[in-house]
């Protein structure tokens, strides 16, 4: 037995033409049809590999394969650690890849299980010292421990680090700890049992119950109740029904759902097994993005090998339920997330949005009830299955149940993947989990749910983060992308940031958002060149509020919302563009002059010397000054002075 | 069938299930703007000018592709909804040239006429525009995509109503139009010129080549006729100036083809006043033809027919009949062939 999936023996007749009814139990606490102890020693050797005990000598040495951790170099790290644990002549200890971890800053990360020693940063050279220290004399390499960014302290152990200590990884548990490519790895995590519970136990109706008290909301952004639609689904009339997965993540920064299919995909397959049995649909598409090559190579290994061994296809567990999956990628437009223009996308039409109503659950895929939901909601229906609704409905707050995974970066110190339970407050987010503002710098603004999301002030960091405060405040939790922004953001170039997304990304469709979002950034663009004029906040305002009223899709009604939520926090910036021409965080090089301090200035020359325009004068040891007809804002003589006697004024 | 009753600006309406709010509107008398709305059309909801406030709904829906509800109440002139319908002129005239002077289409173009009743100058914005060569590589449609405003009525009528799907939707966004496959020119795609999406474009995007600079809508006198081309009978509007028929647009009554025409039909009119037309009938003597009178024409064909009849037989003759003719017509020349010549040697031309 060389798979823990294979027959043990030749009594084990389970086979896609003959499934087994107790086939997922069988390969971790079987045999199960027969005795024998034979058989079960078998699995328990498998077994005892992957799930590691402390009194064993069994090592497992975890290398990240996720693409955050592929594009810093661990594909090296995998084959000279693979080839120096065998040159070391290491027995009982196995090499393997997993998904992501979510710290992705500190890749190329190393895990050394089982007592979850967390090395980051490490290079093929590195390897060597690692096999030599770590698995033959149980020696840690100090030198590759995570240092907190606060105390200065290093973390031996992966529970140890603050960026995990809050998290609370329900979606994301299996992500780096099992190899993804393997099926029988997510099957030993527990993996397949909120399959079979649900095949076993439940009528689709009451599947639809226990997701519907769960209370699971939508993670792909609007947060509508999961149930819900599954019962729109179940309820609707149609010869044929469609699970379709939202995978085609396109937020700026948001990575949850690469990282859950690289690192879990069996738990998506899982999610749309059960979703497909109770709304009554026998095929699903999982609608990727093309530009996840890896995700789409992970999740069609796990696809094969589940219709390898029975978990798809026909008569699946002798539950006379079948279901098939197909993968579609995408083709680079962001506006196919939106879910009619996947569905148009995967007919092979134009992604472009239609009219709703009618809903997908009523006229969908080729105009079929379809059900739609995204990876991450997916990823979270195994486990309400398998630990019941009321336990999942126990977590997060009242209106926004379990957890959810954030994907945090700009200015803190800590970026990446965190899964946190709904509730928590911004503030322990970011400097809890993200270790705070780097480079001692002031918290500003986060910018919550992407392009479609809206930026928070300093006075909300304590509001909790659910679906239903984050949209009181003027933001949304969108798809989960949190962006933190220090006193050195401008807060109308950010504005305008996402305006061009927007404005790239529309599908041209609708006229409020085709002509739209291109006014609007047209606005936006001439203030930070310092061409605003009187009346400049108004057209936008009264143009936010048209195109938010009556675009046609989700991306139109939301594209104002970063013009929105900075124009209710932080008008004065505006204001100050327009009327001072002035941009208070010196971002606008239009609206920024480079000074310099005679009270710090040393005379040392080194900006004279540096300008690339020539535009600083002054003696050695004199006083130096810049001339603002030659200065070309270029900022290197900030950059050089050591004695930060240069400042924008 | 069962229907459903909604409130209108205060009226109430009573509609067969399934009649969208703009039907409904419109059945009751108030009229709501539309750009990208045609009833013979599927609705994309994409112009969004039609917008209307309902009680309880999130943000100002599309009234045409909104299904009117029992009980709803709605709103066509609430502020908001006045505000968008202007934001939405204001942001189609930004990328639109002012060009109504020469424009072809003035006094029957929808945005101009919008424009108009709504107050709108096209002066809000000062940006980008979007730029195109103007493609009149064609004898029939001139097509000038500078006046698009992407309403995508080309794009349905040319799928839905003559299945020949010239236009699809190309790039993105703001750069986004109905383009021809490969965005070439309507002379080398498939286009058979059958001039249907002229007949629906709103504004002067799409327009007759042959009507340009002919006269303004305002002074054509519009005569509903039937084609004389071929036996389907359908009916169009002979466009008239000063007793010369300068242009044939679509009428949407038309029994037969509403606003369907061939390229025959909409573009072949030019023959009526064409310097080579014959208007009175030739003989030939000497080896020249001579002009004739009608009388010694038909004297001069009876004649030999009869002569030919009795000196070989009827089969001796045949006779050629057209499509371009009516039933009766055929029927008739049916009629003379077998009875009065006596063959049955009798065909016609299927095509014109």
């Amino acid at each position: 037995m060389d798979n823990l999936m294979v027959a043990c023996c030749s009594k084990c007749n389970h086979s896609l033409s003959n499934p087994c009814k107790d086939y997922i139990l069988c390969r971790t606490e079987g045999p199960i049809c027969h005795d024998s102890k034979e058989c079960k020693e078998k699995r328990e050797t498998f077994i005892g590999k992957v799930d590691l005990a402390e009194d064993k000598p069994h090592r497992r040495v975890l290398i990240c394969a996720g693409t955050g951790c592929i594009s810093s170099g661990s594909k090296d790290v995998h084959s000279e650690m693979l080839a120096a644990v065998e040159n070391a002549g290491i027995e009982d200890c196995e090499v393997t890849i997993t998904g992501c971890h979510g710290f992705c800053e500190q890749g190329p990360i190393v895990i050394i299980e089982p007592e979850g020693i967390f090395y980051g940063g490490v290079s093929a050279d590195d390897v060597e010292e690692i096999v030599e220290k770590q698995l033959k004399d149980g020696e840690i390499v100090e030198r590759l421990l995570f240092t907190e960014p606060n105390s200065g302290e290093k973390d031996k152990y992966y529970r140890d680090i603050m960026f995990y200590k809050k998290q609370e990884r329900t979606v994301l548990k299996n992500c780096g700890h099992i190899n993804p490519e393997k099926i029988e790895e997510y099957i030993i995590a527990g993996g397949y049992r909120g399959l079979l519970r649900t095949l076993c136990d439940f009528k689709a109706l009451e599947v639809i119950e226990q997701v519907k008290t769960s209370g699971l909301r939508g993670r792909g952004g609007a947060g509508f109740p999961t149930g819900l639609k599954w019962q729109f689904t179940a309820q609707a009339e149609g010869d044929q029904k469609y699970v379709v997965c939202n995978a085609d993540e396109g937020d700026p920064g948001a990575f949850m759902d690469r990282s859950v299919l690289e690192g879990n995909p069996h738990a998506v397959i899982e999610g749309m097994l059960i979703a497909g049995y109770a709304v009554g649909a026998s095929e699903g598409y999982v609608y990727v993005r093309a530009e996840y090559p890896l995700a789409i190579k992970r999740l069609q290994k796990a696809i094969t090998q589940a219709e390898q061994f029975g978990i798809l296809g026909d008569n699946i567990l002798d539950s006379g339920f079948s279901f098939r999956l197909k993968i579609k990628a995408g083709a680079g437009a962001f506006v196919c997330g939106e879910e009619t223009a996947l569905l148009n996308s995967i007919e092979g039409e134009r992604g472009m949005p239609r009219v709703r109503p009618p809903f997908p659950a009523n006229k969908g895929l080729w105009q079929k009830p379809t059900l739609l939901n995204n990876v991450e909601t997916y990823a979270n229906v195994p486990i309400i299955m398998e630990k019941g609704g009321e336990w999942y409905a126990s977590r997060g707050t009242e209106k926004s149940k379990g957890t959810k995974v954030f994907a945090l970066t700009g200015k803190v110190n800590n970026t990446g993947l965190a899964e946190v339970p709904m509730g928590i407050s911004m503030r322990e987010i970011i400097f809890d989990i993200g270790g705070g503002i780097n480079n001692g710098k002031k918290f500003k603004a986060v910018q919550i749910g992407g392009p479609s999301g809206g930026c928070l002030p300093e006075d909300k960091l304590d509001l909790p983060v659910d679906y239903d405060s984050l949209i009181s405040a003027g933001a949304m939790m969108g798809s989960g992308g949190l962006v933190v922004m220090d006193e050195t953001t401008c807060m109308v170039d950010l504005a305008r940031f996402f305006l061009t997304f927007t404005q790239n990304e529309s599908c041209g469709k609708c006229t409020p958002c085709r002509e739209g979002t291109k006014r609007m950034l047209e606005i936006l663009t001439r203030i930070t060149e310092g061409e605003g004029q009187e009346g400049d906040i108004e057209t936008l305002e009264r143009m936010a509020k048209s195109v938010k009223n009556t675009s046609l899709c989700g991306l139109g009604q939301t594209a104002p919302n970063p013009i929105l939520s900075t124009l209710r926090y932080f008008r004065d910036e505006y204001e100050a563009h327009i009327k001072k021409k002035w941009c208070p965080a010196g971002v606008c090089t239009a609206l920024t002059t480079f000074k310099i301090d005679p009270e710090k200035c040393t005379g040392c020359r080194r900006c004279a010397k540096n300008c690339p325009v020539e535009a600083i004068k002054g003696e050695v040891k004199g006083i130096h000054e810049i001339d603002p007809e030659i200065c070309t804002k270029c900022g290197t003589c900030m950059e050089k002075c050591k004695f930060e006697a240069v400042y924008k004024g | 069938m069962s229907e459903v009753t909604i409130t209108i600006d205060g009226q109430e309406v009573t509609v067969p299930a399934g009649t969208t709010v703009l039907q409904a509107a419109r059945m009751a008398g108030i009229e709501i703007p539309t750009l990208c709305h045609d009833p013979e059309l599927t609705s994309p909801g994409a112009c969004r000018l039609c917008v209307v406030e309902i009680e309880g709904m999130r943000n100002l829906p599309a009234s045409c592709v909104t299904t009117a509800g029992d009980g709803m109440v709605v709103n066509t002139i609430s502020p908001d909804v006045m505000d968008a319908r202007k934001t939405v002129i204001e942001l189609l005239l930004a990328n639109h040239p002012e060009d109504c002077l020469t424009c072809e289409r003035t006094g029957q173009c929808r945005l101009q006429e919008y424009a108009y009743h709504y107050g709108v100058r096209g002066d809000v914005f000062h940006g980008d525009r979007t730029e195109f060569p103007i493609d009149d590589s064609n004898p029939f449609i001139v097509r000038d995509l500078n006046k698009c405003i992407r309403c995508g009525k080309c794009v349905r009528v040319c799928d839905e109503v003559q299945g020949r799907s010239i236009y699809s939707f190309a790039y993105r966004g703001f750069d986004s139009i109905p383009a021809t496959a490969m965005d070439e020119s309507l002379a080398e795609s498939e286009c058979v010129f059958c001039g249907s999406c002229v007949s629906v474009c709103p504004t002067g995007a799409l327009t007759e080549k042959m009507m340009h600079g002919v006269g303004r809508s305002w002074e054509l006198e519009k005569i509903k006729t039937t084609c004389p081309y071929c036996g389907v009978g359908c009916n169009f509007d002979l466009n008239v100036k000063d007793g010369k028929v300068v242009g044939v647009t679509s009428n949407a009554e038309s029994e037969v083809n509403g606003r369907a025409l061939c390229v025959k039909g909409r573009f072949g009119y030019n023959f009526i006043d064409h310097p080579d037309r014959l208007t009175k009938p030739l003989i030939k003597k000497d080896g020249e033809f001579q002009e004739a009178t009608w009388e010694e024409a038909i004297n001069l064909v009876a004649e030999k027919f009869t002569q030919i009849k009795q000196e070989h037989g009827g089969d001796a003759l045949a006779l050629f009949s057209s499509a371009r003719c009516t039933n009766e017509e055929n029927y008739l020349a049916n009629k003379f062939c077998r009875a009065v010549l006596g063959t049955n040697n009798i065909d016609h031309c299927a095509r014109l």
